[in-house]
């Protein structure tokens, strides 16, 4: 096995089995934890497809984020309230089961990412930055005026929504969600990467001329990977929503999009677990540095320096060495 | 900047058999301005099946210029290009390649990451026709893998197959590139300075490579290597200042007085 599937492994293992033992300590705050570490790797796994893969360097991914959690909101509250949801001549009613709120806000970003991309694919660099960054303010602002979901106060979801069979209020149920949720989509990664759209997509990334010389069109794949990366970010948004039961616009906000980011770089950008061992050492950052002082992202901006000068390929590369070129 | 119409002047091909042919690429009229510089001043240019076409030039010539609207990474003020008939003039350069057109850079343009491999696969993938998968195994043996593995053999790199391309020499990324637009079975070459910066053997291996790969596909070819064009070249034309001040076979070129006077010089 190679050193990093093995490294891999550990870390998955690590992330269930810190859980796990919570559950037989009776420490119901540390599965949340864990849950949320597992939530924000979903959303990390989402942005890496694009800026670990892609080379795109989305500002933005918050737009995502946010909308999975508004698709969740909105209909878990039309069901709470009972009120069909009203979209012109179309009359829904709202849902409080989790597959079904998953689709919508897979279906909502993947929307969403495809006029987003469409627009800012057509900029690279610093513009393609900018715009994905405006595009994620300009939810937020709308958001915050959004009076019928709560406005800048939000939108709080009484009870946790429902998956047949298991009692999603208990938390190691709701952990083990979010967690084979979080294989599923490591799983379709790693399918993507030794892939002939991931080959393009890697390739596009080095030289886009070369992929255009043998007739590929590299906007094409990079759109398609943005719409991708969009459906997982808003995946994550939706289970971060039902993990806390309120949604509101901050989830929109460039921080979210930033830490996204910060904690990808930390664990490793196109590593295909650099996202998850990023996501678990922010959150026990958060954890412990944030007991110590309310300014704890002086020592995460401090660890991140650390990482970006003397590890370039983040706690994974630093751990498992180069990257091998995929066979 | 342009020159006077005087001084332009096209030797008709004294090969009979290369004229009987139908051109496979060709430009007609294009021209292309950058301020007051004039890049490309009514180039006609004609790529024949068989043969390699060496458009040769000074620095500053416009010969890259040229190559760039012709594999369509730079759209031309106006005039036209052709390939097998076809006006290719509005195409990008990814359908052009579709349509047949191999090219190869100045400066490598690999995907320099990945393996020799799998820059050789990603040509095979783009020349056939459907969309790229998200599930299948790429790199798994098959039949594009075959392909990219014979493409190698063909250029000499088949041992380095498994290499980083970032590892291996500048000569080596030269056969690279050869070796990936030889994967899209093109119905012409378009090769900028593919001898750049190799060695007397790797030229000399590289002319062989060349000279056999005519009869598949003819080969514009951009080069400075004079040795190489001699060598090669059915046909040569001469760019001067954006302009074409001669075109013919190679002894006409060498005899031909104006191109002395403006780029060979009088040693030749």
């Amino acid at each position: 096995m190679k050193r990093e599937s093995l490294i891999n492994l550990i870390l998955l293992g690590l992330l269930v089995g810190f859980p796990v033992w919570a559950m037989f300590s009776d420490e119901p705050f540390f599965i949340t934890l864990a849950t949320k570490a597992a939530i924000l790797a979903i959303a990390g796994v989402g942005l890496n497809l694009v800026i670990g893969q892609g080379g795109l360097v989305s500002f933005g991914h918050a737009s995502f984020f946010g909308l999975g959690g508004y698709s969740m909101g909105i209909l878990a509250s039309h069901a709470q309230t009972y009120e069909p949801l009203v979209l012109g001549p179309l009359v829904i009613d709202g849902s409080q089961s989790m597959p079904i709120i998953w689709l919508v806000a897979m279906g909502v970003s993947a929307v969403a990412a495809l006029l987003i991309g469409a627009l800012s694919l057509r900029t690279s660099g610093v513009y393609f930055i900018m715009i994905t960054l405006a595009f994620g303010q300009m939810f937020y602002y709308f958001t915050i005026s959004w009076s019928a979901y709560g406005g800048e106060d939000g939108l709080s979801i009484y009870v946790r929504n429902t998956f047949p069979g298991l009692n999603t209020l208990d938390p190691i149920q709701f952990f083990m969600i979010v967690f084979v949720l979080l294989l599923l989509v490591l799983g379709f990664c790693a399918r993507l990467r030794g892939s002939s759209f991931g080959l393009a997509l890697n390739a596009a990334r080095q030289s886009s001329e070369r992929v255009k010389t043998v007739g590929i069109e590299p906007f094409r794949i990079q759109l398609a990977a943005f719409v991708l990366s969009g459906m997982i970010t808003g995946l994550a948004g939706a289970l971060f929503a039902d993990l806390n039961r309120f949604v509101s616009p901050s989830m929109f906000s460039w921080q979210i999009s930033g830490e996204i980011m910060v904690f990808v770089i930390m664990g490793g950008v196109a590593r295909l677990c650099g996202p998850v061992v990023g996501a678990m050492l922010f959150i026990v950052l958060e954890h412990v540095l944030g007991g110590l002082s309310e300014f704890w992202h002086i020592y995460l901006g401090f660890l991140l320096l650390l990482i970006v000068l003397f590890a370039r390929g983040g706690i994974v590369g630093l751990l498992a060495g180069r990257e091998k070129a995929h066979e | 900047m342009s020159e006077p119409q005087a001084s332009t002047h096209t030797i008709p091909p004294s090969n009979t058999r290369l004229n009987s042919y139908a051109p496979v690429l060709n430009t007609v009229e294009v021209c292309k301005r950058f301020g007051n510089l004039q890049a490309s001043v009514n180039i006609n240019l004609e790529l024949r099946a068989g043969e390699i076409h060496a458009l040769i030039g000074p620095n500053g010539a416009g010969k890259s210029t040229l190559i760039k609207q012709i594999a369509g990474g730079l759209k031309p003020d106006s005039g036209q290009i052709f390939l097998n008939g076809v006006d290719v003039t509005r195409l990008g350069t990814a359908a052009r390649a579709k349509a047949g057109l191999g090219r190869t850079f100045q400066v490598s343009a690999l995907a320099m990451e990945d393996t020799v491999l799998q820059n050789a696969v990603l040509g095979c993938l783009g020349a056939q026709s459907g969309s790229l998968r998200l599930f299948d195994s790429i790199m798994r043996p098959g039949a594009l893998r075959t392909q990219a593995n014979e493409a190698l053999e063909r250029v000499g790199l088949a041992e380095h197959a498994h290499k980083r391309t970032s590892e291996i020499s500048h000569g080596q990324r030269r056969q690279l590139e050869i070796a990936v637009a030889l994967t899209l079975h093109p119905k012409a070459f378009v090769m900028d300075e593919p001898m750049a910066g190799l060695g007397v053997q790797g030229s000399s291996a590289l002319i062989d490579l060349l000279g056999g790969l005519r009869h598949e596909a003819p080969i514009l070819l951009v080069e400075h290597d004079m040795d190489a064009v001699f060598a090669l070249a059915d046909r040569i034309s001469v760019l001067v200042y954006g302009e074409i001040i001669a075109s013919g076979t190679v002894d006409e070129i060498r005899q031909d007085a104006a191109v002395k006077r403006a780029y060979l010089g009088d040693e030749q």
